[in-house]
């Protein structure tokens, strides 16, 4: 079944970042072996003059490429590699990342709202990286984004959904799709943020740093499948106690 | 102000008396968050605790991954100048040492030596002078920067120390970082070791990332230079100082490099020698310590160590350098700065990333970006 996100039809809830990929060279068959269809692009990355491989002779045609503005310290910042970006991909994906904290590479969610407002206005599809903060993706909603992206846990780390009460009211509350960025280690968590009713799911260092990168990515894509699968079924909701097979109440309803 | 942090340090440094026990540094190990204390304690560890050290590489190895991904930035070195008019006991470019024939790039030279590096595939290019500023003066260095920006995406400059203003007037020619080494963070050895020239002035050359960074330079890479006093003291006090600056300038990339004292010239020899064990010790220590800190390694590796550093925290590592002024695409028989190590071409060094699971990166920065 297709979704329609960013103004494309997709089939697949998986979205994959190239960063820290020991190769570009394993894109397609991971692409194809895992049904991805979008994929990050970092702009400080992109050589089209590199004589070594480059990543955008590894990225299949059918695929979106979602530039990424990783490095970027302000608003103004990552408007110029949005800009940038889209001349060197061709591609108007543009995922807004503004980190000014290095040690924890933590989102300013201030910068990235006044840039998702300028490149709105210029056209952009605009999918802002965020610390899970409801108003901030109202204020987002609002701008024009086309998503938002909110983390998991703090870049890199693999801890998997650590704010799942934060995440759940942005899933709740706002119109535009919820794609879970940042913290996904493993498919469990893939498939947690699914159940919670996020829209899709991005991952790269869970893939990249695996021993088998593909094979990883086809396990995450599984997940996101099944998670997926069980929200629109609607959750069985957990339950403290177990229920009794007597009703301990019955002797009221008269039913012993 | 750094000053303040390094006293502070100092008081850490001096009431670490006893070694810590093997379960202390053990619970250091799998802690999420490193206080400058543990930091301390890992450095001063025993060399004989391979246990230990093998703890801290898989922590260290996981961290770096996690962080940095499988990848490792390659950037090449160019030599612009070797006159210099500092009395550095250590370098073998100093006047202090065996007097040769200076040699300074021309424009054409400068040129001439970037373009064969171009060739090489490099986009990442350090450029280094002796620290001599009439010869080799900030217009010099701002001019060989406007001819690297032709060529290169990525330039990063080891040169004397300079005023904020002239570290503005180089960023305004391309540069995009700064790689300045404190050598020794022990005042009076500092003293001792710099004879004369401009490089005795320890403040001055302290705060100079600190300039660099109000200048605009976005890319700082400090470190000592290990040997030269007491190695655990100045590697603790250089990652403090790096801790200081990431706290105090989260914007900035700041990279953190470890260069042992190498033969130079007839230069003196390490005092307080790091050998392997403990310079692997002290590149795991900081990874541990500030886990998203990069970490340059030079030829002045040999090609064993710094094959065996990928994936243990090593985040830039140069390829096919030479240590001479000139030594790419014109004369190649000078004396060098340091003698290098690994002697191996960038083919070669792109090959052995790709066998070990890396991907080799040249660019770091997109031009225009930043």
């Amino acid at each position: 079944m297709t979704y329609q996100i960013g103004g494309r039809d997709l089939r697949s809830r998986f979205f994959i970042g190239s960063g820290k990929l020991p190769s570009y060279r394993i894109i397609p068959e991971m692409v194809e072996k895992a049904g991805v269809e979008v994929i990050t692009v970092a702009v400080r990355r992109i050589n089209p003059e590199t004589k070594q491989e480059n990543i955008m002779d590894c990225i299949p045609d059918h695929c979106v490429i979602m530039v990424n503005t990783s490095g970027a310290r302000n608003a103004g910042e990552a408007v110029r590699i949005a800009r940038i970006g889209r001349e060197l991909t061709g591609s108007d994906w543009i995922k807004i990342e503004v980190e000014t904290d290095a040690k924890y590479l933590l989102p300013d969610n201030e910068e990235t709202l006044k840039a998702t407002e300028i490149l709105v206005g210029e056209g952009f599809r605009v999918f802002p990286y965020i610390s899970p903060d409801l108003v901030m993706a109202k204020k987002l909603e609002k701008a024009g984004a086309a998503a938002v992206m909110p983390l998991a846990a703090p870049i890199g780390t693999n801890k998997g959904i650590t704010c799942a009460a934060l995440l759940k009211p942005i899933i709740n509350e706002i119109e535009i799709p919820v794609i879970i960025d940042a913290g996904i280690g493993r498919p469990s968590h893939a498939a947690e943020a699914m159940e919670l009713g996020a829209d899709a799911v991005l991952a790269n260092t869970a893939i990249a740093t695996s021993p088998d990168p593909v094979t990883m990515a086809v396990a995450m894509a599984k997940a996101v499948e099944a998670g997926r699968m069980a929200f629109e079924m609607g959750l069985l909701v957990e339950k403290e106690f177990a229920d009794a097979s007597s009703p301990l109440t019955g002797f009221l309803r008269r039913i012993e | 102000m750094i000053q303040q942090e390094l006293r502070d340090a100092e008081a850490i440094f001096q009431s670490h008396r006893t070694p810590a026990t093997r379960e202390e540094l053990m619970t250091i190990v799998s802690k999420d968050f490193l206080n400058r204390m543990d930091y301390l304690k890992l450095l001063a560890a025993d060399d004989d605790d391979m246990e230990l050290l093998e703890r801290m590489a898989r922590r260290a190895h996981d961290l770096t991954e996690r962080y940095f991904g499988k990848v490792v930035l390659l950037y090449v070195p160019l030599y612009l100048s070797d006159f210099c008019t500092n009395g550095c006991t250590y370098c073998g470019y100093s006047t202090v040492n065996e007097p040769y024939k200076r040699k300074k790039l021309e424009t054409e030279e400068i040129r001439g030596e970037m373009a064969a590096l171009k060739k090489n595939g490099f986009d990442s290019i350090l450029l280094l002078t002796g620290g001599d500023r009439k010869r080799s003066s900030v217009q010099y260095i701002a001019d060989a920067v406007r001819i690297a920006s032709e060529f290169f995406s990525e330039i990063i400059l080891e040169i004397y120390a300079l005023t904020q203003k002239e570290y503005r007037i180089v960023l305004e020619a391309g540069a995009s970082g700064l790689t300045i080494y404190q050598e020794t963070y022990d005042r009076e050895l500092y003293d001792k070791v710099h004879l004369y020239g401009e490089k005795k002035n320890y403040d001055y050359r302290l705060e100079a990332p600190e300039r660099a960074i109000a200048a605009g330079l976005k890319h700082i890479n400090i470190g000592a230079l290990l040997g030269l006093g007491g190695a655990v003291r100045d590697m603790f006090m250089a990652g403090v100082h790096g801790d200081y600056l990431q706290r105090k300038y989260p914007e900035v990339e700041l990279c953190l490099s470890y260069p042992r004292i190498r033969p130079a010239g007839s230069a003196s020899g390490p005092a307080d020698p790091v050998n392997d064990v403990r310079f692997v010790r002290f590149i795991l220590a900081t990874r541990l310590f500030l886990p998203r800190v990069g970490v340059s390694i030079s030829t002045r590796e040999n090609a064993s160590i710094r094959d065996h550093l990928v994936g243990l925290g090593m985040t830039r590592m140069s390829a096919g350098s030479r240590t001479t002024v000139g030594g790419y695409a014109t004369d190649c028989s000078r004396p060098g700065q340091f003698a290098i190590d690994d002697e191996r071409g960038v083919n070669q060094i792109v090959d052995m990333l790709r066998n070990r699971g890396y991907r080799p990166e040249f660019t770091n920065w997109v031009r225009g970006i930043a």
